[in-house]
């Protein structure tokens, strides 16, 4: 077994390492990949007055019965665009409902917006539903443990849910509004003065203010309506057997088509419209929220802004809620690493609200900062940021309020129908705005005005929605204005954080600027840097492509702010989501090193437990070789059992034919080789790869190995340096005379012809005179002075106790040279002794070796 | 004649450790014309990226072709020392050091065999362990020298030309000049040790070929090789496993504050990669039949 082993050495190292690889493998998919479950198609009949079949898909994990999921899906969308999400969630042990809203892909019946009687009114019967199935757990009879989770239309659908139907346990509603029409018609004026508590009163439970009045989002409102129109074309998807869709009004429902027609054409809030649109926003029912809440809101959201969750948190008084931030939206999909912090948040609220496992959540807050992009996924890099509460959009410090550098007045014009316009955003593109020279922003000459901050010494962090005053005056007594504020780098290039403007409506305006009051402006919220040598810069503009603004061209006079204030709020970094890589990181540091030593460790110890004892037989005898066998890895035996000495004083001639062995014999006697059997011993010490008696030996075998960009001295110096042994040991002059290259062993070997090569390497061989000398064909190249001359240089080598061993296959120069002669052939001794023995009687060498190969 | 042998047989002077000093290794390199005109080309590229923006300058952020490129830090590489050196290293990072790393690594002990002399130096003897330690030492060495270089020359050509000016990064942040500098090297630092894995993968071919040019080529065609499969989406995760999955974390140094998990990834990554490259090859040499 244990030869068998060692013979398979490499085979079993390596069948090891691959079953360790496998495993890692193994464990890592095993770790990874969620725990498996099932999915179930299925057409769930809801409605009385509507009466539509809701096209739906339950996922079912492995342990039943678990807490249920009711995951709603964005406007537009079907089950299928939360599928991914789904399967996280079946994932981590809940029954996951997900349904085509009524109006949208497979399902039944038209759009009503998140109706109170419609679509909410569903989602109830689809509790119900989720009641009757076995594999949910049940708080009571007919009420499943179920959370009710959604973005954007889902997310309003969620808060609604939760607001009706008290069977509710937890939600999570995602990037979605509190109230529909502050949403589709922004006014961000406040009445002078009010602006330090922002909404506050009158927000809770009554929907939009009294009287509120905003610029129409013209460009978002168009997109939904004709996402909605999506079924009016050819019949495809719509119910079978149904009417032909209307073309003006597609799948929407006949009274929220006729709200969106009547807004779109006169692009202000009528009385009607406000009435449905309340309906269809949470803020008529936070009060009645029970459900703890964990409020999702995006930071690149030119649809619904940091506002409208902020609003639902205030709203929301008869339960928990926690509100987070992503640097994502409507505009963006946000950072991976946001994402994962995101759905990390929504586990964890799941996990302890629906099956009471991990610590209470709590209400800190989590937020991120756009930072720069991430290499591995060539995307937006963010800075995940924390504190121990929601601050609020006014901030948690006092606000920093910085100067305009010249405040002025100007006059703008309003142009006739709202264009040309500037282009501060395009729907569901407004992060494009934040990066530079994205080509928008081009705000038109005439239709706005300016003013600039001085540019900062260091970074400033806004946190929140900032906020100006100004004065307006109009010949009409009303203006629409669109209030910007740009960060501006030392060359002048400025970007709109996420294309976030303030649209604002303004009333009983004087004519005169000078009688006009001071009216608060508070921007949109933000996350963002001003970085050291940036500046801001206030736009007060008249016209934006994606608002509706007056129709008639008018000139407004407006007194530019004086100043602008930017919210504060303290915050510390999120700790790193990529822990174990740190771990691993300073593991590394500290193993390799201390691998390295260890390994270095071993290696001396196991240099200096090496056999290196003397065999006291031949301690004295130059070299010996005893049963050598050589078998190249391709089974060829280049050596197989051979034997001879090289005493002291000899010169001893190897002979024998090309492939006889003479070479492999000669590199396993370097230590090049390891012998598949037998050894040689040098001085009685057994030579290894490495072997200390290697220092005895000097060695040409297969022609010099010089550099060829050093000369032939420094060749000889770099050499004899390499072996780390004193200078003085060299006996380099004897060397050098013995090379007899004259001044031209100070060229560069690159230039020197074969034998001069030759007689470098023979010199190198013979640095520090070593007791045995080794040269393998030493006169090739060499010209017929030189061969007498060398020939007398061996025998004088040896005459002093060294010994020398040269192969050749020059029978005659061996004749000549050698004192005593090994013949080989095909891997094994045909012959061995004195010259003159091996000749014989025949008189000549080539005759006894010709006859000894054959 | 008889002389005074150590008991484990050695010759008079001989001491194993003291054999092929990093030293005379770094002496035998160095006057290789190939290593002068290697670190020569390095030090003076920077010159070359001057020049070739002098010549070219009308057109340095100005004709917007490839506009949408977030990254197109070479809008920015006159802008200051800072920004021409990351430019610098930008352009030579993807291709040029990773030539350099291998031509110094991967020549380390097939340079040797194609000379004919690794058989001498391993009758010194030279143990094997410490000749690949000290020639791949030698070899890191100019490696970190070269990297040194262009980063050095680039910063004095940057501020020769055009001055001590802070940072812009792509995305439109700016940093301050004197911290701007920490954090190029910083992305220096980072460059070299993704480079490790260059290093060690042509130390293992250097070992297993006794052709350079083999062990030279076949490292920068894996890492290339490896390029390629980085940019196939289709992979997803499974691209994380690839050694230069992380080739471009740097920039998250140009990031404020300064992001440092890929980079934290990409370090392990590629001191995994170098260990076990590096632990193969000197498994596969110790072992190894010298037959150059």
């Amino acid at each position: 077994m244990r030869v068998w082993l060692r013979r398979r050495r490499r085979w079993v190292t390596f069948g090891v390492v691959i079953a360790v690889v496998a495993a890692a493998a193994g464990a890592w998919w095993w770790y990874t990949e969620p725990p498996p479950h099932t999915t179930e198609d299925l057409r769930i009949e809801v409605g009385t007055d509507e009466p539509a079949e809701l096209d739906a898909r339950l996922y079912v994990p492995d342990s039943v019965p678990a807490p249920a999921v009711l995951l709603a899906h964005g406007f537009g969308g079907t089950k299928e665009s939360v599928t991914e999400s789904a399967e996280r969630l079946a994932g981590r042990g809940y029954v996951v409902l997900t349904w085509t809203a009524r109006g949208f892909g497979a399902s039944g019946g038209l759009i009503h917006l998140n109706a109170p009687a419609y679509e909410v009114a569903d989602a109830s019967e689809l509790l119900d539903y989720l009641a009757d199935r076995d594999e949910v757990e049940r708080d009571g009879d007919g009420d499943p443990r179920v959370a009710a989770v959604g973005g954007s239309y889902g997310g309003a659908l969620s808060l609604l849910l939760a607001g009706y139907d008290d069977r509710v346990d937890a939600i999570v509603p995602q990037i979605t509004w509190h109230s529909l029409a502050e949403s589709l018609f922004p006014n961000h004026a406040d009445p002078a003065g009010t602006a330090d508590d922002g909404r506050g009163e009158g927000v809770a439970d009554t929907g939009t203010p009294p009287g509120h009045d905003g610029v129409f989002k013209r460009a978002w409102a168009g997109l939904f309506y004709a996402t909605g129109l999506a079924g009016a074309g050819p019949p495809g998807v719509s119910a079978q057997g149904a009417p032909a869709l209307p073309p003006a009004c597609g799948r929407w429902a006949p009274d929220v088509c006729a709200v969106y027609q009547e807004i779109a054409a006169s692009g202000r809030l009528t009385p009607q419209a406000r009435e449905l649109l309340d309906a269809s926003s949470p803020a008529s029912v936070l009060s009645h929220i029970e459900a703890p809440t964990l409020l999702i809101q995006g930071q690149a959201d030119t649809l619904f802004d940091l506002g409208q969750a902020e609003a639902n948190a205030e709203g929301i008084i008869n339960a928990p809620v926690k509100v987070a931030w992503y640097a994502g939206g409507h505009d963006a999909a946000g950072t991976a690493s946001d994402q994962e912090r995101i759905d990390a948040l929504t586990v964890r609220w799941l996990d302890f609200h629906l099956k009471g496992e991990g610590d209470d959540p709590g209400d800190d807050f989590t937020y991120s900062r756009i930072g720069g992009v991430t290499s591995s996924r060539s995307d937006l890099a963010t800075v995940g940021l924390t504190r121990d509460s929601y601050p609020g959009l006014a901030g948690t410090e006092s606000p920093l309020s910085v100067r305009v550098e010249q405040p002025v007045t100007a006059t703008i014009a309003s142009p006739p129908d709202g264009t040309p316009a500037a282009l501060s955003s395009l729907p569901s593109l407004g992060q494009l705005a934040t990066f530079a020279g994205a080509g928008f922003g081009g705000d038109i000459p005439g239709q706005f005005a300016a003013v600039e901050t001085e540019s900062f010494d260091d970074a400033v962090d806004i946190v929140g929605a900032p906020s100006v005053s100004l004065r307006a005056a109009s010949p009409t007594g009303e203006a629409v204005l669109f209030v910007k504020l740009y960060d501006v780098d030392s060359s002048g290039r400025a970007t709109l954080p996420n294309g976030l403007i303030a649209p604002v409506r303004l009333t009983g305006l004087p004519t005169d600027i000078a009688d006009a009051e001071p009216v608060t402006v508070t921007l949109p919220g933000i996350v963002h840097r001003l970085e050291p040598g940036h500046h801001l810069r206030i736009v007060v503009a008249t016209a934006d492509q994606s608002y509706a603004g007056p129709v008639e061209p008018v000139e407004y006079t407006i007194a530019m702010p004086d100043r602008v204030t930017l919210p504060q709020t303290t915050s510390t970094p999120l700790p790193s989501q990529d822990g174990a890589w740190q771990v691993a990181l300073v593991v590394l540091l500290i193993a390799l090193p201390v691998g390295a030593a260890g390994a270095w460790l071993v290696a001396r110890i196991r240099h200096r437990r090496r056999d290196r004892s003397v065999d006291p037989d031949t301690a004295d005898v130059p070299l010996v070789v005893r049963g050598l066998r050589k078998v190249y890895a391709d089974g060829f035996a280049a050596v197989n059992g051979v034997d001879y000495r090289v005493e002291r004083g000899q010169v001893v001639g190897l002979l024998g034919p090309n492939g006889a062995g003479k070479t492999t014999s000669l590199r396993v006697l370097m230590g090049l080789l390891q012998p598949s059997d037998g050894e040689i011993r040098v001085f009685g010490h057994r030579v290894t790869p490495g072997a200390p008696v290697l220092s005895r030996l000097g060695a040409l075998v297969e022609g010099p190995g010089l550099l060829p960009h050093l000369s032939g001295m420094d060749n000889l110096r770099l050499f004899w340096r390499a072996t780390g042994r004193p200078e003085s040991e060299a006996r380099l002059d004897e060397v050098v005379r013995i090379a007899d290259l004259g001044e031209r062993i100070h060229r560069k070997v690159r230039t020197y012809s074969h034998g001069m090569k030759q007689r470098i390497a023979i010199a190198q061989a013979m640095l520090g005179m070593p007791e045995l000398l080794v040269l393998d064909e030493p006169t090739d190249g060499l010209d017929p002075p030189q061969i007498a001359e060398m020939r007398r240089v061996l025998h004088d080598y040896a005459s002093d106790g060294r010994a020398v061993l040269v192969s050749s296959h020059l029978l005659a120069e061996v004749e000549q040279t050698c004192s005593h002669v090994v013949v080989m052939s095909r891997g094994r001794v045909v012959g061995t002794g004195e010259v003159k023995d091996v000749i014989g009687s025949g008189g000549r060498l080539e005759d006894a070796f010709l006859e000894l190969v054959e | 004649m008889s002389t005074v042998v150590a008991p484990d047989g050695a010759a008079p002077g001989y001491r194993a450790h003291a054999t092929l000093t990093f030293g005379t290794e770094f002496r035998r390199q160095l006057t290789r014309r190939r290593t002068q005109v290697t670190l020569a080309l390095l030090a003076l590229l920077p010159v070359v990226l001057y020049l070739a923006f002098t010549i070219g300058g009308d057109q340095v952020g100005g004709d917007d072709d490839d506009s949408g490129n977030a990254f197109a830090l070479a809008d920015f590489g006159t802008f200051g020392a800072a920004n021409f050196t990351l430019f610098a290293l930008l352009v030579s990072s993807s291709f040029l050091l990773v030539v350099v790393v291998a031509l110094f690594c991967g020549d380390t002990v097939a340079g040797e065999a194609g000379w004919g002399s690794l058989r001498y130096l391993l009758a010194v003897p030279v143990p094997r362990g410490r000749l690949l330690a000290v020639k791949f030492a030698v070899g890191v060495a100019f490696s970190a020298l070269a990297m040194l270089l262009l980063t050095g020359m680039s910063l004095l050509v940057g501020f020769l030309a055009y001055g001590w000016e802070p940072l812009r990064a792509p995305l439109g942040g700016e940093m301050a000049a004197d911290e701007a500098v920490w954090r190029v090297l910083g992305v220096a630092g980072y460059l070299g040790v993704t480079l490790l894995v260059v290093a060690g993968l042509a130390l293992v071919l250097s070992v297993s070929t006794d052709a350079p040019l083999a062990a030279v080529g076949g490292a920068v065609l894996l890492h290339i090789v490896s390029n390629i499969l980085n940019a196939v989406t289709a992979l997803g995760d499974l691209r994380d496993v690839l050694p230069t999955r992380y080739a471009q974390a740097w920039l998250g140094l140009l990031s404020q504050p300064a992001q440092y998990d890929e980079m934290v990834r990409g370090i392990v990554v590629s001191l995994l990669y170098a260990a076990l490259f590096t632990v193969l090859a000197f498994v596969r040499f110790q072992r190894k039949d010298v037959t150059s």
